[in-house]
């Protein structure tokens, strides 16, 4: 104890001011974004920005806590970590509140609690705990599917309370699994499918089918010398244009009305005029009213509290998904170059610390967290600047919602914790 | 290779996603302009408008209130629909297409549905309308002409249009602007300046508050009071005058440029133009093709001055040293080159000097000392130059640049012109006599003759003439209270006025004297044509009169123009001499004259060239004669 007194508690203060850095920012926008009227003080617990408040309170507090358990207890307690939120989950369709037609709320009192942002960090938790287990190999099917299978159950479970966004996030883990592992072919398939899906949708099954043979056909001409199986090509060929088919099939009964025309804006599908007219008024309402907030801003932005758009309620839910055009109205291009740089350096530093850590399971999570971190990021500011389509994700650190920046918290500092014990760590 | 997939996705993603930003929000970027920001509304304050007075303190122009009833159609809840369109005055049907012309513009936003309501129509409405949910009344401030005269000098106000609103972004859709006469030219100092409020709104348009707690709200400015230079109960009697008549007369006090009266007929009640009716009848006066009576004759006709002109070649001639006033022309009936008769001339004692030239009209004499001008100089372009600056000196064949809102250049050839017209050289004093007398190529407006009457009467320089007298709290451009010289020495005007005085005292003008008054002008009759089906057609000639009073420090200067009127004297001289009397002793001892003007009448001349039959003019022709009203 002593020693870990004098030689630990090496905190990573870099990653630390970063977060500080962002709660403060992402409180501010919150707070122009929310408030109604004059601001009489920043404590009106009536009002969001109040609440928020109280939120990075609990949070400084959970921050206490994680830091002072012991590190290795999160590795030890992973398994029940993990077991605890996938039953807080499956609870939901028992207590559950339904809110806005998705049912992952709890209601206590005044109070709701969102179980999913929670699982996050179980889950991360429970991988890292399996593939740092020494019997583990990514490199085996058996193994691959038994840590997939972590990842699937929680996912399906958020699937099913109708949260779509929440269950991409789950898709970050590919990432983790890469990194520790998994074979070259599927980082191949993933992204061809990601390709192909675009093609089929955007220019036909047609297009799709040409395209695979072209890429296949390449494949076969500069490998000739190997003689690869040509049988083999021709079943690959297949599933190709078999996939692009599902999708199209997918898209047009297997999906909801509003996620088809998300899907259709973001690809500019619709080509009737008067569907398209309808849409920006309905569908692309938010897309549309956030852009226009954040071109708003120009170079250096209209001034803390001085957005007009944002004052004026003019990007629905602005102050949880959409906080990201209120620093585009208010802070301008600085500003929201400053926040993905922030960001960027949050996730660099993950990383950069994950590969230093001694523990493959500090390792594993640390990865686990910078995943989870940019898939959120990307989507989340993607979406407000209309790069991707519209997926219901918060921003981390930054949307207003207490289980949200609770949620990030815990993920963020248990990793900061584990950190700081790799010093004590051979 | 593992360990990097995830920090190049990073650095990718977060480099694609600054180059959005900048595309939205640089690139992209139109710079920020609260005017053109949607999420605020701006409220206007509008100031009252300045009143008009005249010279002598009468109010001319002042504001009325005026009652729109506005409709937000979502707010309307079911009404007495008879009723309303009672109250109204307006049929079941216009209220259900106006309805829903409101609706189809906005559910959400007030959109007049009917305007301008009259005093009493409000009155009566004001009382019920609460009982109408979604329609209430707004109001707007009209122009109250307190007169019935000066259409064409007070103008009139009207709503913006887009290109005004393009080019002048102060103006906002449904603002009023002047849009003919002072109400143009001081169009910013009657306005003032609006008042903004600049209000926060949400997305459903509702307000929510100022916007930045109203630190860019502005106050309205109110407009100022203007007194003009007119005369109103000269401009009045000008515009009784001109009755039955077409044509322009303007007067001009000498000793400031001040605009006295400026009558253009037919003129139009400016009443016509205020309220509902006034886009009806605006374009019935705008489609009056034949009277146009938008049309300012008084400085936007363009004629051949006719004999008053030869005043400014006899200036000319004396100023060039090329003639005494004692030198005597021999008139044989016209002017002859050689066996040919350049001009005619009409019956009068010969030989004539200069004062029997000017007080007779004789055309030979003139066309004498113009081609002793032109021929004084070996190159006729340099003499031709000359001579043109000493006219263009009396501000002459150029805009005026005055404030009123209309006018022409008038013209006054130089010798470029006549080099562009028959080659470089290629012509000389012969080719161009006619601008002797005033017809040829020289043209000038009413406006233009009343000021080289007055800077004769002046003897040398003149005061732009000008339409303000003062503003409110403000000085009037030094421009009009700083002289022009003319270069025309002093002394060479006293034959010259002497020659006018003496076509009243025993001229052209010897019955139109006014007892008491010593008037100085020259008559002129000028040649005109018209295309009747293609052909050109000669027309009675125009009247036109030139004069001022008194011979020594003139108080009135007055150019009278009547179209078709025939001789200077017949209607021309008349009106001018009238008028002098009019503003001078304030009553009229010539009522013979008064009488005549007003029981003749030029309509019958006016409408033969539309008859489609084939008529005769001057002589040939008779007067129409009408009751007096």
């Amino acid at each position: 104890m002593l020693r870990e007194n004098h030689r630990g508690f090496k905190f990573d203060w870099v990653t630390i001011i970063i977060y500080l850095l962002l709660v403060t920012f992402g409180w501010l926008n919150i707070l122009s974004a929310s408030h109604v009227g004059e601001v009489v003080t920043y404590f009106d617990t009536s009002q969001l920005y109040g609440k928020h408040l109280v939120f990075v309170g609990l949070s400084f507090v959970l921050i206490i806590l994680i830091l002072s358990i012991e590190a290795k207890f999160y590795e030890r307690f992973a398994s029940i970590i993990y077991i605890t939120a996938m039953l807080a989950l499956v609870g939901l369709f028992v207590f559950g509140k339904d809110v806005n037609g998705a049912r992952s709320w709890y209601g206590i009192g005044s109070m709701t609690i969102q179980p999913s942002e929670f699982a996050k960090f179980a889950t991360a938790l429970a991988v890292s705990k399996y593939i740092s287990d020494l019997q583990t190999n990514m490199k085996t099917l058996q193994d691959q599917l038994k840590t997939l299978a972590l990842i699937i159950i929680p996912a399906f479970l958020i699937l099913l309370q109708n949260d779509a966004g929440s269950t991409i996030v789950y898709a970050s883990f590919f990432f983790v699994f890469y990194r520790e592992g998994l074979q070259q072919i599927y980082l191949i398939v993933a992204i061809s499918t990601i390709v192909l899906a675009i093609i089929a949708l955007k220019f036909g099954v047609l297009y799709a089918a040409i395209f695979s043979v072209a890429v296949i056909g390449g494949h076969l001409f500069v490998k000739r010398k190997k003689r690869p199986s040509i049988f083999k090509s021709v079943i690959v060929l297949a599933v190709c244009i078999g996939f692009s088919y599902g999708v199209k099939l997918f898209y047009n009964h297997g999906i909801k009305p509003h996620q088809q025309n998300r899907i259709s804006l973001w690809l500019r599908l619709e080509k009737d005029a008067s569907k398209l007219e309808r849409m920006k008024k309905e569908e692309a309402y938010n897309l549309i009213q956030s852009e226009k907030a954040i071109s708003s801003g120009g170079f250096s932005g209209k001034g803390f509290l001085e957005g007009t758009r944002t004052t004026g309620k003019f990007v629905p839910e602005q102050h949880t998904d959409y906080i990201f055009s209120t620093v585009g109205e208010e802070w301008g291009f600085l500003g929201s170059a400053f926040v993905v740089v922030l960001f960027m350096a949050l996730i660099i530093r993950i990383l950069y610390l994950s590969e230093s850590q001694k523990s493959q399971f500090s390792r594993v999570y640390g990865y686990c967290v910078a995943s989870i971190l940019f898939i959120h990021f990307t989507i989340n500011t993607g979406m407000v600047m209309g790069l991707i389509p519209t997926v219901g994700i918060p921003l981390p650190f930054f949307s207003y919602g207490g289980s949200g920046l609770m949620g990030f918290t815990i993920l963020l500092f248990i990793f900061v914790k584990l950190d700081s014990n790799k010093i004590n760590e051979w | 290779m593992r360990k990097l997939l995830l920090l190049i996705t990073v650095i990718c993603v977060g480099l694609v996603f600054i180059a959005r930003l900048f595309y939205l929000q640089v690139y992209n970027e139109t710079p920020y302009n609260l005017f053109e920001d949607n999420a605020i509304r701006k409220v206007y304050d509008y100031p009252k408008r300045g009143y008009v007075y005249d010279r002598n303190g009468t109010l001319l122009v002042a504001n009325q209130p005026s009652y729109d009833v506005m409709v937000i159609p979502r707010e309307v809840e079911p009404l007495d629909t008879l009723e309303f369109c009672g109250l109204l005055k307006i049929s079941k049907e216009e209220f259900t297409k106006k309805y829903a012309k409101a609706k189809n513009y906005s559910p959400r936003l007030p959109s007049v549905f009917v305007p301008q309501l009259s005093k009493k129509d409000y009155a009566v409405l004001q009382e019920k309308m609460r009982k109408f949910d979604g329609f209430y009344i707004q109001k707007r401030s009209l122009r109250d002409y307190q007169t019935t005269i000066g259409a064409n000098v007070l103008g009139d106000i009207g709503e913006v249009n887009q290109r005004i609103i393009e080019k002048q972004p102060y103006y906002k859709m449904g603002d009023l602007i002047g849009k003919q006469g002072v109400e143009i030219s001081y169009e910013k100092t009657l306005r003032g300046v609006k008042g903004i409020k600049f209000i926060q709104k949400d997305r459903f348009n509702k307000n929510i508050g100022p916007y930045q707690n109203g630190v860019h709200d502005t106050l309205p400015q109110p407009g100022k009071d203007i007194t003009i230079t007119i005369d109103a109960k000269l401009q009045e009697y000008g515009e009784l005058l001109m009755k039955n008549k077409r044509g322009g007369i303007i007067a001009i006090e000498p000793s400031s440029g001040e605009i006295l009266a400026m009558v253009s007929g037919p003129s139009y009640n400016p009443n016509l133009l205020v309220g509902r009716d006034r886009s009806k009848n605006f374009s019935k006066l705008y489609r009056d093709s034949i009277a146009k009576p938008l049309f300012d004759r008084a400085l936007q006709a363009q004629y051949p001055p006719g004999s008053p002109f030869k005043v400014m070649n006899a200036l000319i001639g004396l100023q060039e040293g090329i003639v005494d006033v004692n030198d005597k022309v021999t008139c044989r009936m016209g002017y002859y080159y050689g066996s040919r008769k350049l001009t005619g001339c009409h019956h009068h004692k010969s030989p004539v000097d200069m004062n029997a030239g000017i007080a007779q009209s004789c055309n030979a004499y003139f066309v004498n000392i113009y081609r002793r001008i032109i021929d004084k100089e070996d190159d006729a372009g340099a003499a031709m130059n000359k001579w043109s600056n000493h006219a263009k000196s009396f501000g002459l064949g150029n805009f005026l640049n005055n404030d009123l809102s209309v006018g022409r250049p008038g013209r006054i050839p130089d010798g470029d012109y006549y080099d562009r017209a028959y080659g470089d050289n290629r012509w000389g004093s012969t080719y161009i006599v006619s601008n002797a007398i005033g017809q040829g190529e020289v043209e000038a407006t009413p406006i233009q003759l009343a000021n080289m009457a007055a800077a004769i009467g002046n003897r040398g320089y003149y005061y732009t003439p000008h339409i303000i007298k003062s503003i409110e709290g403000d000085t009037i451009p030094s421009k009009y209270t700083t002289p022009k010289k003319t270069t025309i020495d002093k002394q060479h005007f006293e034959p010259v006025i002497q020659g006018m005085f003496d076509v009243y005292n025993k001229g052209t003008a010897e019955y139109l004297q006014v007892p008491g008054i010593d008037i100085c002008g020259k008559t002129g009759t000028a040649e005109n044509f018209m295309k009747i089906d293609g052909i050109k057609t000669q027309l009675t000639d125009h009247s036109i009169f030139v004069a001022f009073a008194p011979k020594d420090n003139p108080k009135i200067a007055i150019a009278v123009f009547v179209e078709n009127g025939y001789w200077g004297s017949r209607f021309a001289g008349r009106m001018a001499s009238l008028m002098i009397e009019k503003y001078i002793k304030g009553t009229i001892t010539r009522t013979d004259l008064e009488d005549w003007i007003l029981t003749h009448s030029l309509e019958n001349e006016y409408a033969k060239p539309y008859s489609g039959k084939s008529f005769k003019i001057n002589g040939e022709t008779t007067l129409q004669v009408v009751e007096k009203q």
